[in-house]
């Protein structure tokens, strides 16, 4: 025996997709959003981008040096979550909330609690939902070369009309990655496309909203009124790219459709009801806390439980 | 009732394309022949020959031992040259009768063969018990076990599994398009053994010709019928079949007998056929030697007992050097460090390859995807079973049904972050079985 063959258990072949190959579809999805805020709000818009990717990856790297861990960079989940929540920002925010934004998320949120895959939230929405409550005034500043304007949402909530081509456009105030419901929308087809999710939880979390403006708004089914609600705000991004992070979401299909609906609901009630206009990164954050909950009840009934003896 | 397939699976590439044109032939050994006593699930077998015998093709040297065994027959004529320990596919040292192959392939005479009419149950069981027959599939689940079902009258689908799921396997395939009208007299042996059954073919859809051969075949045979499956594997998994091709579900504590079905894989029947119709037992069988490094791939009839190595140079040799070698498909079967393992009844395949995708690809952590809930076809959560697993926590992994894993592996194939997950569920589950032997 001078030449012995590799062995192991099987099975022995692997398919060809990866953990980062489903990242860096996830980074390629979130690019029309990203070109379009840049596009909209200059300069500020792309260093706030790069200074959180920046952040976040820095950070994990240091994290993994510092406590001994074998680096994991590689997956490009840091990149994601740093792209995710620079997309949260509002434009006109400075450089250092991104920095404090990227290691929050990626320390506190995520390797804290073991790394990728161990995260019971979704780091970038725990990040913003920190800076939002720590920092009020600059995150909820939209303002656009220092003119101060309302958000769709904002008018919405105060009963004032909102102009739906502009929102179409995305010539709206908001955070840099949520204004083009087009852009959003295009990298999400590229997600269903390629497999890397599906249509369950965001199409749940969109019906389940609209059927709750439907009933509780009070104004019935108005299409200008439910189209603004659905492409204002964070509605759009949240539903595609972060109720549908792999990990911070039920593993079975009934209970992804039964998150998808009670994030819509919880939606709904934030922004109807809450002080706030916005409600929809809170509403994922809840929804992700309740997630082993879900996943407790929605164990999936194995094959042949039924089967039973023919002469029985 | 039927739903022709099942939930969960996998695509895999199967490069069928490989080897599945060229016709079956002939291989004959050139080393000495190794026969483990065990080539099948049960008591291994009890050797009836000793050192310096000579025996003859088809002379019976090793018997079984209780109900759950089978006789394993000298295939070549020649002297016993040791009853020692010899390396199998599992990489174990196992119990072998080894034979020096004389080259005259001298054999005794066949058995008394009768018409199948005139034969009974007992008679028929009888003959497929001594013949040695297995399951040729994989499992090597003792064939004349399965006949003996307590209330054959309650037995409504005999199915022949003609699935061939695993990739780069078209052993069966060529079977069923080289002899088809023997696959259908092996099925008229169990038809005859089960009086208000139905015999089903059940094949998979990327075998066009031989659903067409055999429903023009089978067109005046009430009695018959060909089921085109979707290709998918795990297709031919006896519970996803059964489930396929009749509606009706089992789990680990129910026999397919229990819900009124018969499966058999296509060798295992045609080996029937052999026993009954030519007076035969098991003696050879038939093996797809392929993957990327072999030159010519093809299938051959290949005597048990035969060494690997003798296969390689007949399909034309290595055209650049294997990495790995897989005694089965890459799904289910065993990898062996050296090709010096002799074939079983139950080895389907030589596979060679010259990529390993296990040791080019780290597992990393779980991103919690559901791939692998999504293609378990037991419906179980992989993952969840997988850390259970890992930590021997057998209450939490038996209670969340780890023992209706049915080790296909689909699972461990998807994951993205290359978790072994059917490694380790396999590891727990196999403690627990032997626990509630006891």
């Amino acid at each position: 025996m001078d030449k012995l063959y590799n062995v192991s258990s099987n099975p022995h072949i692997r398919s060809k997709v990866t953990t980062s190959g489903l990242m860096f579809c996830v980074i390629v999805a979130l690019l029309p959003a990203a070109g379009f805020g840049i596009f909209r709000f200059g300069l500020n818009a792309l260093l706030l981008i790069a200074v959180t990717v920046a952040s976040a990856v820095l950070s994990e790297f240091l994290f993994n040096l510092i406590t001994k861990r074998k680096q994991t960079l590689g997956d490009f989940s840091a990149i994601v979550t740093g792209l995710l929540l620079a997309l949260n920002l509002p434009p006109a925010a400075p450089w250092w909330i991104g920095v404090v934004g990227g290691f929050f998320a990626i320390v506190v949120v995520k390797m804290l609690f073991g790394g990728l895959g161990q995260n019971f939230m979704n780091p970038a929405l725990g990040a913003r939902c920190f800076l939002v409550i720590s920092f009020a005034s600059i995150m909820t500043n939209f303002a656009v070369d220092g003119v101060s304007e309302a958000t769709p949402l904002a008018r919405l909530k105060a009963g004032e009309v909102v102009d739906i081509v502009a929102m179409a456009r995305g010539n709206i105030p908001g955070t840099i990655g949520e204004i083009s419901v087009i852009a959003i929308l295009i990298g999400a087809c590229f997600l269903i496309l390629v497999g890397v999710i599906d249509i369950l939880i965001p199409g749940a979390y969109i019906v389940s909203f609209v059927i709750f403006l439907v009933i509780f708004s009070g104004k019935g089914f108005d299409t200008t009124y439910i189209a603004a609600h659905l492409s204002g705000g964070g509605l759009m991004l949240g539903a595609f790219f972060m109720a549908t992070d792999y990990v911070t979401r039920p593993i079975t299909k009934t209970g992804q459709l039964i998150y998808g609906a009670f994030l819509g609901i919880l939606t709904g009630i934030f922004r109807l009801f809450g002080p706030s206009a916005e409600g929809v990164s809170f509403a994922i954050i809840i929804g992700n806390l309740l997630v082993p909950l879900i996943d407790m009840f929605t164990k999936p009934r194995f094959f042949g439980k039924g089967g039973v003896r023919n002469n029985e | 009732m039927a739903k022709l397939t099942f939930s969960g699976g996998i695509h895999p590439y199967d490069g069928k394309e490989m080897s599945k044109d060229i016709p079956i032939k002939e291989v004959y050994p050139v080393s000495d022949l190794v026969y483990p006593l065990s080539q099948h699930i049960g008591a291994p077998a009890k050797p009836i020959v000793a050192k310096g015998d000579h025996v003859l093709a088809g002379q019976k040297i090793a018997e079984a031992d209780g109900f759950v065994s089978s006789p394993i027959y000298a295939s070549v004529s020649g002297t016993v040259k040791a009853i020692e320990e010899r390396r199998v596919v599992t990489g174990n040292n196992a119990m072998s009768i080894v034979i020096e192959n004389d080259g005259l392939y001298d054999s005794v005479e066949p058995w008394e063969v009768k018409p199948l009419e005139e034969m009974s149950n007992e008679e028929i069981i009888n003959r497929v018990r001594e013949a040695g027959i297995v399951g040729m599939g994989g499992a090597g689940f003792p064939t004349h076990v399965k006949l003996s079902v307590k209330e054959p009258a309650k037995i409504d689908y005999v199915i022949v599994n003609g699935a061939e799921c695993e990739p780069y396997l078209t052993s069966d395939y060529r079977k069923m398009v080289e002899e088809p009208e023997k696959l259908i007299d092996g099925l008229r042996v169990y038809l005859k053994l089960f009086p208000y059954s139905l015999g089903i073919i059940a094949i998979e859809d990327n075998k066009p010709d031989c659903i067409k051969v055999f429903k023009a075949l089978t067109k005046d045979e009430p009695r018959i019928t060909v089921k085109a499956l979707r290709t998918k594997y795990p297709q031919g998994s006896e519970r996803q079949l059964i489930y396929a091709v009749t509606g009706r579900e089992i789990n680990s504590r129910l026999l397919p007998a229990d819900v009124g079905c018969v499966v058999n894989n296509v060798d295992t029947v045609i080996s029937v056929r052999r026993a009954i119709y030519d007076g035969m037992p098991l003696m050879h069988r038939i093996v797809t030697v392929t993957g990327n490094c072999i030159k010519n791939p093809r299938n051959f009839k290949v005597l048990t007992g035969t060494s690997y190595a003798d296969l390689v140079p007949e399909a034309g040799g290595f055209k650049r050097e294997p990495v790995k070698i897989i005694s089965g498909g890459p799904m289910m079967g065993f990898c062996i460090f050296d090709l010096n393992v002799p074939v079983t009844k139950t080895a389907s395949a030589l596979l060679c390859l010259s990529r390993d995708d296990i040791s080019r690809m780290e597992p990393s952590a779980c991103i919690n995807c559901g791939q692998c809930v999504e293609v378990c076809p037991s419906r179980l959560i992989p993952k969840l079973l997988s850390d259970h697993a890992a930590n021997f926590n057998e209450e939490e992994f038996l209670s969340n049904h780890g023992l209706e894993c049915v080790e296909c592996g689909c699972c461990s194939f998807i994951c993205p972050a290359k978790r072994p997950l059917c490694q380790n569920i396999k590891s727990l589950r196999k403690i627990c079985l032997s626990k509630k032997k006891k």
